[in-house]
């Protein structure tokens, strides 16, 4: 009976949204969490600008600065995160490397999302056989990790086309790969919830004012459908990066030559041992950080967005 | 020539191998500006006749039979193209519970000109220009404002009022409203009745109300239409089925009204329960709760006869009927 209470209580002038962004700011984790990830964001955009070198320069790579330390160990004004193993200049590349790995992470989940959402929409409001075929392919694709789905097509992909054309074609490579192996998540997500939304009478009201079924499932069912998919979303970008990482590791992502955080790891991972430790742990630490404040919004986002814990 | 004529309707549902029949032998024509009401217990078929007009029973039900005819148009085997430009444009509903029908995450606006734009081209400012007159027609004060709240931030008499703004939109010819008033308190249902009629009125527009309030019922319709389990009893002039009620069900409808039971005593009730779907007695429906029961009630199914201006079908008015003729010519000999 939560609607009649409502109708009794003259409506708040403000919009659930700006109550929810009140509790945000209320909740000094939740925004500090955010302050660090729009931090993130903006280094991303505007890398070409801050990093102190131009990492597409012929210059940039120079071996007689290789394994420098960073500046308060060494005392080098010019490179104050260090260099790496090739010279280059480590606060150049973490920050490229940033902006890759989120590139990725993004671009992979707005694939994921397109899809799931195209599928989800459709199994669901259509029901019956076609829903059946959709949700039997999506348990097939969730019965085979991301991972192994990942290393055998990229595996393969070089194996056939050469290195050449992977180098070249890389990050495209694995935009799809991670876009694709995951869509599954956000297709039964969006199924559950049109399933219940499809009951509502103002799907019925819709249907006899003669709106097409194309209309009713993206512009009203949709967006009755889009607060679980935020929660997902922010976990899934944080999921795509770590999968690019462990990829890049694995040597299967970013060449070395045009490197995301996880491949940055993966070069630094050689020298952990022989003294030169900050070419893998910076990348590692950025990587880390990146990942919990994305997971930490993701929880706050899903702690306030269900509606069984919403309280008004 | 009548706007909307149904004929012999059997609507059935097919649940757990089992075909349930939900309509049988439907008719009844609806003309231009008439006001038609139906009414009967829940669980009569009266929604289920309002859905199948437009061609919308969800599975398991299905239209096994007869026809339903928008002025010479079949609607039961319309393409789903051809049912689109029918609904909303020609036939339109208004739903029982004004707080379900609106999409909660639209605005009022965003609704109106929705409904607008899937039926006609037309830019947003002028689907945004009809859409707040019409929110005008339905007495809603300052339309422009309330064109961009959400439905939470409106009353339940407001929201109504929205809902048969959608509705007027596009002009249809007919508006069926299935319980328009329910979910309502008392003062608001007599003023969203008012809004109805003088649409209708003003437009005229024919309407369809599904109710079982027959207060409502007398005062809006000019023809009611009774259903029990599914067929249609008694149909008549509104004031003819009130004022003298011929079949037995009808007459119990009436004596259950709380008006008609003494002061100090209890209220007037029809024994019993309508049968469900899957336990149809044979011959009339009625007969394990009708007081007048004869064992030919009990297997047969009695056809309408003529009884004054309304049409009914029970034994006993034929019955009545043929005795008051012999007596009647027995006495002109």
């Amino acid at each position: 009976m939560r609607h009649l209470k409502k109708d009794i209580i003259p409506p708040l002038q403000e919009s659930r949204w700006s109550h929810i962004w009140a509790g945000f700011l209320g909740d000094k984790l939740a925004t500090l969490s955010l302050a660090i990830l729009v931090f993130y964001c903006l280094v991303a955009i505007f890398a070409p600008l801050l990093a102190p070198y131009n990492i597409n320069s012929p210059n940039f790579m120079d071996l007689t600065n290789a394994e420098i330390a960073p500046s308060w160990i060494s005392g080098d004004e010019r490179f104050l995160l260090g260099t790496d193993d090739q010279g280059r200049d480590m606060l150049s590349v973490v920050l490229y490397g940033t902006r890759l790995s989120l590139t990725i992470g993004i671009c992979a989940v707005l694939i994921q999302i397109t899809l799931g959402i195209c599928i989800g929409l459709i199994s669901g409001y259509l029901g019956g056989r076609i829903d059946n075929f959709l949700m039997r392919c999506a348990d097939i694709q969730l019965s085979f990790s991301t991972m192994m789905v990942a290393i055998v097509f990229l595996a393969v992909f070089q194996a056939l086309f050469g290195m050449d054309m992977y180098q070249q074609l890389a990050m495209i490579m694995l935009i799809l790969v991670i876009g694709l192996a995951e869509w599954p998540l956000f297709a039964r997500t969006i199924r559950a919830s049109v399933l219940a939304e499809k009951q509502k009478e103002y799907v019925d009201a819709a249907r006899i004012m003669g709106i097409s079924p194309k209309r009713i499932m993206f512009k009203h069912i949709l967006p009755n459908t889009l607060t679980p998919v935020l929660v997902i979303f922010t976990v899934q970008i944080s999921n795509a990066i770590v999968a690019e990482a462990a990829l890049s590791f694995l040597g299967l992502g970013m060449p070395a030559s045009d490197p995301s955080l996880g491949a940055l790891i993966s070069v630094g991972f050689n020298y952990m041992f022989s003294g030169s430790w900050w070419i893998c742990i910076i990348p590692s630490l950025t990587l880390i950080i990146l990942i919990l404040v994305m997971n930490m919004l993701g929880d706050w986002l899903r702690d306030h967005l269900n509606p069984k814990t919403y309280r008004d | 020539m009548n706007l909307l004529s149904v004929n012999n309707l059997h609507v059935n549902f097919h649940i757990k191998g089992q075909d349930l029949a939900a309509l049988i032998d439907v008719s009844f024509t609806l003309n231009r500006g008439e006001r038609i009401a139906i009414v009967g217990e829940s669980g009569a078929g009266k929604s289920i006749l309002g859905f199948s007009i437009v061609n919308l029973i969800d599975k398991p039900g299905y239209i096994k039979s007869g026809s339903i005819k928008l002025q010479n148009k079949e609607i039961t085997t319309m393409t789903p193209r051809l049912l689109q430009e029918v609904r909303g444009k020609r036939i339109a509903m208004i739903f029982q519970d004004p707080m379900m029908t609106l999409n909660p995450v639209l605005t009022i606006g965003a609704q109106l000109v929705e409904a607008i734009r899937s039926h006609t081209r037309i830019s947003f400012k002028d689907a945004r220009n009809i859409a707040i007159e019409k929110l005008h027609s339905v007495q809603i004060a300052s339309p422009e404002k309330r064109f961009n709240q959400y439905p939470h931030e409106l009353s339940g008499g407001m929201r109504q009022r929205v809902i048969i703004a959608i509705v007027l939109l596009l002009n249809p010819d007919i508006i069926i409203a299935d319980e328009p008033t329910t979910a309502l308190d008392v003062t608001i249902q007599a003023e969203i009745i008012q809004l109805l009629l003088d649409i209708c009125r003003d437009n005229s527009m024919a309407l369809l109300l599904i109710s079982h309030d027959l207060g409502v019922v007398s005062r809006v319709a000019e023809r009611t239409i009774v259903m029990y389990a599914g067929r249609v009893v008694e149909e008549g002039p509104t004031l003819e089925v009130i004022n003298d009620p011929q079949h037995p069900y009808t007459q119990g409808l009436l004596n259950a009204l709380p008006q008609m039971a003494l002061p100090g005593q209890r209220l007037n009730q029809i024994q019993g329960n309508m049968p469900s779907l899957n336990e149809r007695p044979t011959g009339c429906a009625f007969h394990s709760r009708c007081p007048y029961a004869t064992d030919k009630c009990r297997q047969q199914q009695p056809d309408f006869i003529q009884s004054g201006v309304s049409s009914v079908a029970c034994f006993m008015v034929e019955n009545m009927i043929t005795e008051f003729e012999q007596n009647t010519d027995e006495e002109s000999l």
